[in-house]
């Protein structure tokens, strides 16, 4: 993780749109009157949902909804790294996880792949569609490597899925995000190789019950 | 009462007293960063780690754990020097070390402590962490890389200066203090967290480079830039004032001064009238002692006691306002006056213009009103122990005035006088409070008495504290707020005009007089007098500039003198550096012209003048005394004189902050503070 810092290009201004608007309204809604700051990462979530990332007219935004000091604003959004303070890809932005499960099942392999096609990370594509960070562990690492593409977890990549992805996001599809190789979430990778066997499932290796005090099983009268 | 062993000695606490706290009573020092006595405990610098049984066998930070009764403290173990030295170490991975050219170089937290508690030597070889420089304004000077990040600055600035302008930014070993896209720190008291920097991250950019602690004097007197008479410390070098810091009082002060209090020094070398002047064909030229008495005693001797008038500044001493006063009383004036704003208060008892409740005893108010001022601007310091009140949720506050941002919640109960007899008829929720009140407190501006209809609305304030019983048994909280560090000792000397005498304001009208006295009296419309004006000052301001005489005098850190704070508090004034140049020390100014206008004061020496000052004036020879400590009873009746009130908005008799006297106008950093604040300027320009 290195410095972060307010992008050096900002926009003029920033205004919440409708519905986000009435989101933010909601969020605030949720706490105690002289409460209001308590929403002040839900309300930069939003900024960073409607523009992609925060920028700093945002912040006084944020800062004047809630009546906080825009410092306070400010300390949370370079705080959490979550927050994208420079612009970042149009189409899809690229969190890959570095961190050891992920680097030892091939995630070097994977930046390399991601620096070809888009860029050096951290930085815009030229067309400003891509961008692509490295991110410390996202917690899925029975599933490594991995990466977060926008909203979803794409998991159990090799250069070649993921330069496929990377591909049908510049063509305009929206991939399905999970597992490349289609296994059920974390489950073991083809069939279940443990709890196998069929009669654990239809019941009959369950014992019959006797409860206490039951009354007597009603008869046909 | 709760004990603790500490060190096997053992102590009695109080309950809710920290471990760090209780180490202390028992006579350990605790090194320590993040932690101060008046701000809120952080715990993050990890210097205070001590070993405490029963308890995880883990060194842990005192400052932040509650001291628990039958609690052993152990602060010299090998297990806490062993964990010091490591803090030590770890805060000094990414500290330049450039002690040699780091003004804080003397007087350093982090210097004491690593030789008092560090290794000896470092292993540390990577390269160290980088900090992007940072601006805060013309006061403070910033070098971030070596900042230890204990976060006092962010919170004295949220805390206690209410302007939360400085936060903590990124994490981790990327942390950063700054201000919001470098603007300057817009409080009046911002640059006490260059005291509270433990290391050299935030210090002085007007000393930047001028000295080193070792080779200042320090004179410890008090302050005149307002009417609190705060505790300082003048530190100077040869004859040069190089910088005041604050001292501890915490009957006035604290521990912090305003900006104004601390900067405005460098006006004390800057305008300043050094030798005798006398007008000649126009222009001020200048003279000598002798030429300069001779034109001024002709003056005097050729003019009838009653068009001669005297008024004194707001930056007098009260032996300065005494000797003139007993030279033109033996003269036969009766146009004395030390209340150039027409201040309408000065007759009746003295409680009438006090602050009575005292500044410390403001804490024990539950509601307070505040009638034309804005403390912020007359008294930042008095200001922040009202914020700090009101943080604690023990005061409710309102304000008859402009509605400015005092940095804490109140009820604006409307701009002008019509809100006293609104308030007074009751019906809003502040009414309520303020007649519930066990101990109501109503602070009185200049703001609204120095109005033309000021008697009036002085009758409406005090008919209004009567009625809520502002004034009763145990309590006197009728205060009333001064913005001049001279007015209550000129007020209590009876530095008012005699029966038959003028006013400052009658005094400054044309014709009103032929030969006018200015003990450093600068704030004053000038334009219209067309009498003969002798300036006895230190400045080369308004008054200077319309003088015919010019008898140069001794500013407050070039004199011994006493001064009378908004309390009544009578505090020493010592002198750090001498007068400049042939200036004189105001008194004995005096002296010498009584000897030559045949009416030599009884006295040859300020310890004579004092004793003369204590006899006739007793309550001066209390020093260091608060009157209202001793509630007394006011008849706030006789306040004022009922009549019509204007519908003109109060207005806060202080403008400009950083401009309010002849020393701070002369100052530089004190009219790029102006200028900043005006917007004229940008931070990081």
């Amino acid at each position: 993780m290195s410095v972060r810092r307010l992008a050096k290009n900002q926009p003029a201004s920033f205004a919440f749109s409708q519905e986000a608007r009435e989101k933010a309204d909601w969020w605030i809604a949720k706490f105690p009157a002289g409460r209001q700051q308590s929403a002040v990462i839900p309300l930069l979530w939003l900024v960073q949902k409607q523009e992609g990332w925060v920028c700093e007219p945002a912040l006084r935004v944020v800062a004047g909804l809630l009546s906080m000091p825009v410092i306070r604003v400010l300390e949370i959004a370079t705080f959490y790294t979550m927050f994208q303070l420079t612009p970042v890809g149009t189409v899809a932005h690229v969190q890959l996880c570095g961190t050891t499960p992920c680097m030892l099942r091939g995630a070097n392999a994977l930046k390399a792949v991601l620096s070809d096609k888009i860029g050096p990370k951290d930085h815009c594509s030229a067309d400003g569609k891509f961008s692509w960070e490295e991110v410390e562990c996202l917690g899925a690492c029975a599933n490594a490597p991995m990466a977060a593409i926008n909203d979803y977890y794409h998991e159990d990549l090799t250069p070649e899925s993921l330069a496929g992805i990377v591909d049908r996001f510049a063509a305009g599809d929206a991939p399905a995000p999970g597992s490349a190789i289609g296994r059920q979430g974390s489950a073991p990778v083809g069939d279940p190789l443990t709890l196998t066997d069929p009669s654990l499932y239809d019941g009959s290796r369950a014992k019959p019950l006797s409860l206490p005090n039951l009354p007597a099983p009603a008869t046909a009268e | 009462m709760p004990k603790a062993k500490v060190n096997g000695v053992e102590v009695e606490f109080e309950n809710g007293m920290t471990v760090l706290q209780v180490a202390e009573l028992a006579g350990q020092e605790i090194p320590r960063f993040c932690y101060h006595e008046r701000l809120s405990i952080a715990g993050n610098c990890r210097m205070c780690l001590v070993e405490v049984k029963p308890g995880p066998p883990k060194p842990q930070a005192s400052c932040a754990l509650p001291a628990a009764d039958g609690q052993e403290i152990i602060t010299d173990s090998p297990m806490v020097q062993k964990a010091r030295k490591g803090v030590m170490e770890f805060l000094l991975i990414n500290h330049p070390l450039d002690c040699p050219i780091c003004d804080q170089g003397g007087e350093c937290d982090l210097q004491d402590q690593s030789v008092g508690y560090g290794r000896d030597e470092t292993r540390y070889a990577e390269n160290k962490r980088a900090v992007e420089e940072k601006h805060m304004g013309p006061l403070i000077k910033t070098a971030m890389t070596r900042c230890i990040q204990c976060t006092r600055c962010v919170r004295f600035i949220t805390e206690i200066a209410g302007v939360p302008d400085i936060g903590l930014i990124s994490r981790g070993e990327d942390v950063e203090i700054t201000t919001y896209l470098d603007k300057a720190v817009a409080s009046e008291l911002s640059a006490n967290v260059i005291d509270l920097c433990p290391v050299g991250a935030l210090t002085s950019r007007p000393y930047a480079y001028n000295a080193r602690p070792w080779e200042l004097t320090k004179t410890e007197t008090v302050d005149v830039m307002d009417a609190l008479g705060s505790a300082i410390r003048v530190d100077a070098r040869g004859p040069a004032v190089l910088r005041v810091l604050p001292r501890v009082n915490d009957a006035v002060n604290e521990e912090w001064i305003s900006d104004k209090t601390r900067y405005a020094c460098d006006g004390l070398a800057r305008q300043r009238l050094d030798r005798p002047m006398v007008r000649r064909d126009g222009r001020l030229k200048p003279a000598s002692w002798g030429e300069a008495f001779a034109a001024v005693t002709a003056r005097l001797e050729a003019t009838a006691a009653d068009r001669i008038g005297v008024i004194a500044g707001d930056l007098q001493d009260i032996e300065s306002m005494k000797a003139a006063k007993d030279l033109f009383a033996a003269l036969g004036v009766a146009s004395l006056d030390c209340r150039q704003d027409g201040l309408v208060l000065g007759s009746g008892p003295r409680e009438s213009w006090l602050f009575n409740s005292t500044i410390e005893g403001l804490e024990q108010a539950d509601v307070i009103l505040l009638v034309g001022t804005n403390p912020r601007l007359e008294a930042p310091v008095l200001n922040a122990r009202i914020r700090k009140l009101w943080m604690a949720g023990k005061a409710r506050v309102g304000v008859i005035g402009e509605a400015a941002d005092l940095t804490y919640r109140y009820d604006h109960l409307g701009a002008g006088p019509s809100a006293i007899a609104e308030l007074a008829a009751g019906g809003s929720s502040f009414a309520d409070a303020l007649k519930g009140a066990k101990r109501p407190a109503i602070i009185v501006g200049q703001g609204a008495l120095t109005r033309s209809d000021s008697q009036a609305v002085l009758a409406a304030v005090a008919s209004l504290g009567a009625a809520v019983g502002v004034v009763r048994e145990g309590w006197n909280g009728w205060n009333v707020l001064h913005t001049a560090a001279a007015r209550v000792g000129g007020l209590d000397l009876g530095f008012t005009p005699a029966p038959g005498g003028k006013s400052a304001t009658e005094m400054t009208a044309k014709g009103a007089l032929d030969v006018l006295v200015l003990l450093g009296a600068d704030e004053l419309d000038l334009s219209q007098t067309d009498a003969f004006v002798i300036y006895l000052g230190t400045h080369g301001d308004a008054g200077a500039h319309r003088a015919d005489v010019i008898l140069p005098g001794a500013a407050y850190t070039e004199k011994n003198g006493l001064y009378a704070n908004t309390e009544g508090r009578v505090q020493r004034g010592e002198r750090a550096v001498f007068p400049k140049g042939e200036a004189k020390e105001d008194w004995s100014i005096f002296r010498a012209l009584s000897d030559l206008l045949g009416h030599r004061l009884p006295y040859d020496t300020l310890e004579q003048l004092r004793a003369k000052l204590f006899a006739e004036h007793p309550t001066f020879g209390q020093l260091d005394y608060a009157p209202g400590s001793t509630p007394t009873a006011l008849d706030l009746a006789a306040l004022g004189v009922a009549g019509a009130l204007s519908d003109a908005p109060f207005a806060s008799s202080v403008g400009a902050f950083h401009l309010t006297n002849p020393i701070a106008r002369a100052s530089v950093t004190m009219a790029e503070c102006a200028a900043l604040s005006t917007g004229l300027k940008l931070a990081a320009e």
